[in-house]
């Protein structure tokens, strides 16, 4: 795991225990240095002390040659464990006396070499001069040493050093471990806090501040945070209350609508059963008993007289007729829309042929453009069409060559249904009153209709959220447009 | 000709006297007995304490909807739920139009339903239609014996 992602407690005692470590061993290291290098030194004065009081105490027995004597003197040597050999070399630089007595020739220099002392691979050498008075040197003195000495107190020291770092870096990882809590405590606090908050969601909890360093901010801005959040809180909810009261009240209010209008409909309906009933028997009776009239009164009236109740007929009828429209137009407004797929180019061919039917003698050109198809409620879209068709065909009626066509048009990502024909026609100034109730552009005389079939197509094609639309000219035809 | 009886239920006198008219004038003389409402024509065909029922039913009863006190097709239950009457035939004649009226009216089981023209020469011709094809035609069912 990256050094990046340990716990604070253990990355703070492992750098405290790195520095103390780094710098016991440096201290360490240079104090058995030292002591390295003063052993050493103290061991070659030793040394050097020693062969100078031999050197002057062999005077004699190298002034007078005395072989004996020098190796009494050198024998006094072996107080020293550490000496391993010795040797006098006389003037010439031959070998006097040795020490210990019996030692090979091999085992020592065979000639003396500089004066002083230095140190080889494991020993200790020196060559003192053995002088009487200043100029008459009488030979040289050999003492060879081994280092064990130094060794040993390197050794020492060494273990020692050893020990105390070890002591030393224990009792540093306790406090290490016991005073880093000074520093993680309080970052563990408030990691704890902050986790805690976030885990239950409880923005009331604040983060104790232990103390007034870079960790006291962190803790005042994370609770100062902490009190914006509740706040936040506590103002969403109220807007989210006062949302959901609003709400209820709007569909509280939507429902009363509803059922206004539900009972509007309902009387709507009623009324319109009424209507079928009440306003046609009246109607009956107008033209049934003026039928009558005309039937057994024929003699007594001549032509002024039939005329009038012919007329009186006529217009009884056309009310019959009227009533019987805007009952349709009222129901197109009720019926419930269903919607489905609706095939308008077939719908559109049965109307014809049933038109047709009606009318055998009559030949219109038609001309239907398969494959159009729609959603919407086929009753009512039947409704339209028939409405449309019809009149086409009625507007027709006049022209020696009629023709009729149905098509559709893709623009503007909708698509725009025609239905063409080449007859009447209408002025184009008129154009917005097409579809008004009971309006008309052309006489009874001319063309029979009430005036209420494109103000249902109309209310058919809004209810299917469509518009329509028409374009005329006089004498040479109409198209009428929608969309759905 | 069928020597059979209508029973015409109607309550506007105008419609009553145009429907004889009508009748007469293709020479449909049966009797017609007039029922003015509802319950003038149940008591008509059930009888009541100072007039019993008649022992033969009419051929056909032309029935209007649009009744005061019980109104048509109260008085077609009423037809179908006897015994006696079950399978008298009945004609709906009447101004509405309503999908609604023609269902219930076929529901409860009349035989038919006719839609009273305005122009009178079609009612005329509706009439002869409908005395032809229930007078001499239609084969009803016998009246019950021993009613």
């Amino acid at each position: 795991m990256a050094l990046r992602d340990w716990p604070i407690k253990h990355k703070l005692t492992a750098i405290l225990l790195l520095i103390s470590g780094l710098v016991l061993l440096l201290t360490s290291a240079a104090f058995v240095t030292y002591q390295v290098v003063t052993f050493r030194q103290t061991t070659r004065n030793n040394l050097s002390t020693r062969a100078q009081i031999l050197a002057a105490n062999s005077t004699a027995a190298l002034a007078f040659a005395n072989e004996a004597d020098a190796r009494e003197i050198l024998s006094a040597l072996k107080a020293d464990p550490h000496l391993v050999a010795a040797a006098l070399y006389d003037k010439d630089g031959h070998l006097f006396a040795t020490y210990p007595a019996g030692l090979a020739a091999a085992a020592l220099p065979p000639a003396p070499q500089a004066d002083g002392y230095r140190f080889q691979p494991g020993r200790l050498i020196g060559f003192e001069p053995v002088a009487q008075g200043a100029n008459d040197r009488l030979g040289t003195l050999y003492l060879e040493s081994d280092t064990e000495a130094v060794y040993d107190s390197l050794r020492l020291s060494g273990i020692i050093a050893v020990l105390v770092m070890g002591v030393a870096l224990l009792a540093a990882y306790f406090l290490a471990a016991a005073l880093q809590g000074r520093i993680s405590e309080p970052i563990l606090a408030l990691a704890g806090t902050a986790a805690a908050v976030s885990e239950r969601q409880d923005y009331s909890v604040r983060a104790a501040k232990l103390g007034a360093d870079e960790l006291g901010v962190l803790t005042d801005a994370f609770n100062q945070m902490l009190g914006r959040i509740e706040e936040q809180e506590r103002t969403l909810r109220s807007y989210a209350t006062e949302l959901e009261q609003r709400v209820a009240e709007r569909t509280q209010e939507l429902e009363k609508r509803a059922a206004e209008l539900q009972a509007a409909n309902s009387e709507l309906d009623a009324f319109a059963y009424s209507v079928s009933h009440d306003l046609r028997a009246p109607l009956r009776s107008i033209d049934g008993f003026s039928q009558v009239l005309l039937e057994d009164y024929a003699a007594r009236l001549d032509d002024a007289g039939r005329d009038s109740l012919h007329r009186v007929r006529a217009a009884s009828q056309r009310m019959a007729t009227l009533i019987d429209d805007l009952l349709k137009l009222a129901r197109v407004t009720r019926a419930e829309m269903r919607t489905e797929p609706v095939n308008l180019s077939r719908m559109a061919q049965e109307i014809v042929l049933d038109i047709q039917r009606a009318t055998p003698d009559r030949q219109v050109d038609i001309a239907i453009t398969p494959g159009l198809e729609t959603w919407g409620d086929s009753r009512l879209l039947r409704v339209a069409l028939d409405n449309l068709l019809r009149n086409s065909w009625k507007y027709t009626g006049k022209q020696t060559q009629p023709r009729i066509e149905f098509t559709a048009v893709d623009e503007n990502g909708g698509r725009v249904f025609a239905i063409k024909d080449n007859g009447a026609g209408f002025d184009m100034q008129y154009a917005d009153k097409l579809f008004g109730v009971f309006q008309r552009l052309h006489s009874a005389a001319e063309f029979e209709g009430t005036g209420v079939g494109l103000a249902t197509v109309r209310r058919i094609i809004n209810r299917h959220g469509g518009r329509i639309w028409a374009e005329g000219t006089v004498g040479q035809g109409a198209t009428f447009f929608f969309t759905l | 000709m069928n020597p059979g009886k209508i029973l015409l239920v109607e309550d506007n006198p105008d419609d009553v006297a145009l429907t004889m008219r009508a009748l007469k004038s293709h020479n449909i003389t049966n009797e017609v007995i007039v029922a003015q409402d509802g319950v003038q024509a149940i008591d008509y065909l059930f009888g009541t304490k100072d007039r019993p029922a008649p022992t033969d039913l009419p051929a056909v009863v032309l029935l209007d909807l649009k009744l005061p006190k019980i109104n048509g097709m109260e008085v077609l239950q009423r037809i179908r739920a006897e015994e006696r009457t079950h399978l008298l035939p009945v004609v709906i004649l009447t101004s509405s139009d309503e999908e609604r009226d023609v269902i219930d009216g076929y529901k409860l089981g009349a035989n038919s339903y006719v839609r009273k023209p305005v122009d009178f020469v079609e009612f005329t011709k509706a009439a002869q239609q409908l005395g032809l094809y229930w007078l001499l035609m239609n084969r009803s069912a016998p009246s019950p014996r021993g009613s």
